[in-house]
């Protein structure tokens, strides 16, 4: 399953990042890495990009971006 | 003893307050070579020995972004005497990611734990103490918004400045990796270790910019070493770095900070968003913010009260009335004293000239006024948020949707607001396109053409078609600037959507005011001289003052005129329209009341107002070429003053240049679309 897959108001914990090179980079730096839990609090009015709470604060991203994080 | 304390800091931090806060209003803004980065510096108020610098807003110091390659650049390279790391107490595991970074350059820091009345509110507590002592570089709390705990950082950053403190080197990574890492330091030699060391953990976490810094006699070995940390991190050995350093601060995290509350917690500024990013408030809220921003600037009938002039409207009009008033004293008094009428003239122009700037400046600071509120309260991460599916397509991010909405009415404080973008190549695209955008000094050139040669058809869809081509021009060309020109540069939206917080009154008024410092010394030169060398080569010939019909200027037009024949307006008189309407686009219609027959100036606001024809345009333009020409003003080089605003906000000459030149080409090649197809048509 991906972080895309999740709906507003589901969380998950972070398995994998599935992009390489400056992508996976970004989200690894913005505090996305294995193990960690992510929660989806909504998505955009035009639905796309989402919004997620990780590490304690709001990150937004898009969904292109969200298919590339694995989730259990 | 003089110093440099650099302050970095992920954005929203409150870099900027703390800046505001240590160095009051005196302030020196220039931009980073080359790219479109603010450089801020400044003197400390409590002693005038220390220079405080405020590098750029980065979640990392990876080299992805223009933000991020100046920051590390500056710390690695620049060596400041110490570097104040402020830490958003309220997201302290993210923050604290960049503090692992800047500690790894091994320069003297400290941590400013900023935002501790947030956390306190939160019933939260940090234990600064603790986390001095287990990280390795002392923590100070404080509140930069009202000034707490200040002093205390300050003085402790002086003593770390003072004694060359450096942070402790922590245990962040497994053995294996720890041995790679110094085994490829040692390999790189050089003559400080902890240079090398840095630059070691940088060619594991593959990084191009110091992977290009390699000796070519060392890149093998530097290669084993690189391959074998992959080998033993799944492959991937950057993101096993990055995954270390955040189950550090994890731990960190665990022993110094008590929640009041596990896991997440709805707070006022998530209650906020709930209603300004709402499926079905979003977009109206959206509209009704931008309504409000271009009216408060441009709007003559302010909130849909007729006659009642919105602020920017209002301050510009007094400025020019004072200026006015000025210029007039001046130019009766020049010349009551006997000067000649060149003399006068000159002088004239000169304050014509400062005149023209200072036009713009009202527009300018109440834009910024509201801008910086937008920017500082979060509300413009919520744009790009709301916004991103549509600009996307174009390559652009959502934000660029106000600097081209601004662009309507005027560019210059327009391609000012490009600098809210988040990516130097964002904001180097918005900016090339934004006068693109039909600014209101345009209309009075479409008024006249409608009035006169379209007489017979709907003037008001021709005049709005053009609006709609602009637009159209602007998105096309933001495809081709991007596919073409910017390809390198990756594009994505990972982006933190900040907390809400009301924006602190010196912080907005201090950024207003820098704008229109900026706009008035950097722009204010471009201005000023080439609108006093349009009036020269428009007055003068060799044998000294003339008209217009006569001038270096008419020569000039003759000489060029027939670039323009393919566009369908081979005629010196529109040649010189073009020139002319470079100091203000609406001068277009002065210069042909002037050239073709001329008429009073009663008769030219009236023509500026679609009022009243001007037939004698008739001898050189036909429809087709009538909107050729207005096709090719609007596409054209802006006007000085936006020339003036691009050169303040690029930085650079040649990105000037650039955007210039890319603008006449699109100018040219669309009129000669528009002429081309428009004959085959008509």
């Amino acid at each position: 399953m991906t972080l895309k897959e999740l709906k507003p108001g589901q969380q998950g914990t972070v398995t994998s990042i599935g992009t390489t090179g400056p992508m996976k980079r970004r989200i690894m730096d913005m505090g996305i890495t294995p193990g960690v839990e992510i929660k989806v609090i909504k998505v955009a009015p035009l639905g796309d990009p989402i919004e997620v709470n990780v590490r304690g604060y709001e990150l937004s991203l898009r969904k292109e971006e969200a298919q590339q994080i694995q989730m259990q | 003893m003089s110093m440099t304390i650099a302050l970095a800091g992920n954005p929203n931090c409150g870099k900027t307050t703390l800046f505001n806060e240590l160095t009051g209003s005196k302030q020196h803004v220039g931009n980073w070579p080359g790219v479109t980065v603010d450089k801020k510096d400044g003197v400390y108020k409590k002693n005038k020995e220390v220079v405080i610098l405020d590098l750029p807003g980065t979640y990392s110091l990876s080299p992805y972004s223009a933000e991020e390659i100046v920051a590390r650049d500056y710390i690695v390279k620049e060596k400041p005497d110490a570097v104040i790391n402020i830490v958003d107490g309220t997201s302290i595991e993210r923050n604290l990611y960049l503090s692992l970074q800047v500690m790894e350059t091994q320069i003297p820091m400290i941590i400013a734990m900023n935002m501790m009345d947030e956390v306190e509110a939160r019933g939260d507590k940090i234990d600064c103490v603790k986390l001095s002592e287990l990280l390795g570089v002392p923590v100070i709390p404080i509140t930069a918004r009202s000034g707490k705990g200040l002093k205390e950082l300050m003085d402790a950053a002086i003593e770390v400045a003072k004694n060359h403190q450096k942070p402790t080197q922590n245990d962040l990574f497994d053995k294996e990796l720890e041995d790679t890492i110094e085994a490829i330091a040692d390999v790189l030699g050089g003559d400080n270790a902890d240079e090398s060391y840095w630059e070691a953990i940088k060619l594991v976490e593959n990084d191009e910019v110091v992977g290009k810094t390699v000796p070519a006699s060392k890149k093998d070995a530097v290669k084993a070493l690189v391959d074998t940390a992959n080998k033993n991190a799944d492959g991937d050995a950057e993101a096993k770095i990055a995954d270390y350093r955040y189950q550090y601060i994890s731990k960190l995290v665990k022993q110094c900070v008590k929640k009041a509350h596990q896991g997440h917690v709805e707070t006022k500024s998530d209650k906020l968003d709930k209603v300004l990013t709402n499926r079905f408030l979003a977009l109206p809220i959206f509209a009704g913010v931008m309504y409000i921003l271009f009216a408060c600037v441009f709007s003559e009938n302010f909130m849909f009260i007729e006659g009642l002039p919105s602020p920017g409207v209002w301050l510009a009009g007094i400025v020019e009335t004072v200026w006015g008033a000025i210029q007039g004293g001046v130019v009766g008094a020049v010349e009551a004293a006997g000067a000649s009428a060149w003399a006068v003239d000159l002088i004239n122009s000169c304050m014509d000239g400062i005149g023209a700037v200072a036009g713009f400046l009202p527009l300018v600071l109440v834009l910024f006024l509201l801008m910086s509120f937008l920017e500082d309260s979060g509300y413009m991460a919520r744009v790009a948020f709301v916004m991103d599916r549509i600009f996307r397509h174009f390559g652009l991010s959502g934000r660029s949707f106000i600097p081209m909405l601004m662009g309507f009415g005027c560019s210059v404080p327009a391609l000012m607001a490009a600098r809210t973008l988040e990516s130097d190549k964002d904001r180097k695209i918005t900016m090339m396109i934004t006068p693109f955008m039909s600014c209101g000094a345009k209309l009075p050139i479409y008024a006249m053409f409608a009035a006169t040669l379209f007489a017979d058809h709907n003037q008001t869809s021709i005049i709005f078609s053009i609006y709609m081509l602009g637009i159209v021009v602007a998105i096309i060309s933001a495809l081709i600037l991007n596919k073409f020109v910017f390809k390198s540069d990756t594009s994505n939206f990972i982006m933190e959507l900040p907390t809400y917080r009301i924006p602190t009154l010196k912080s907005v008024l201090i950024h207003a005011w820098e704008k229109v410092k900026g706009f008035a010394v950097k722009a204010g030169t471009v201005i000023f001289a080439s609108t006093v060398l349009i009036w020269f080569l428009s007055s003068f010939n060799f044998s000294g003052m003339c008209d217009m019909e006569e001038s270096f200027l008419a020569s000039i037009g003759n000489a060029i005129k027939w670039i323009f024949l393919p566009l369908g307006f081979a005629d010196w008189r529109a040649s010189v329209g073009v020139v002319t309407g470079w100091i203000a686009k609406e001068n277009i219609v002065a210069t042909f009341g002037q050239l073709f027959g001329g008429v009073s100036d009663e008769a030219i606001e009236a023509i500026s107002a679609g009022e009243q024809a001007l037939p004698a345009i008739g001898e050189v333009f036909n429809k087709v070429s009538a909107y050729s020409y207005m096709a090719f003003n609007l596409l054209c080089m802006p006007c000085f003053a936006a020339v003036g605003a691009i050169r303040r906000e690029m930085g650079s000459l040649k990105w000037t240049l650039r955007a210039v030149g890319f603008q006449m080409l699109t100018a040219y090649i669309v009129a000669l679309i528009v002429n081309t197809v428009g004959n085959l048509i008509f």
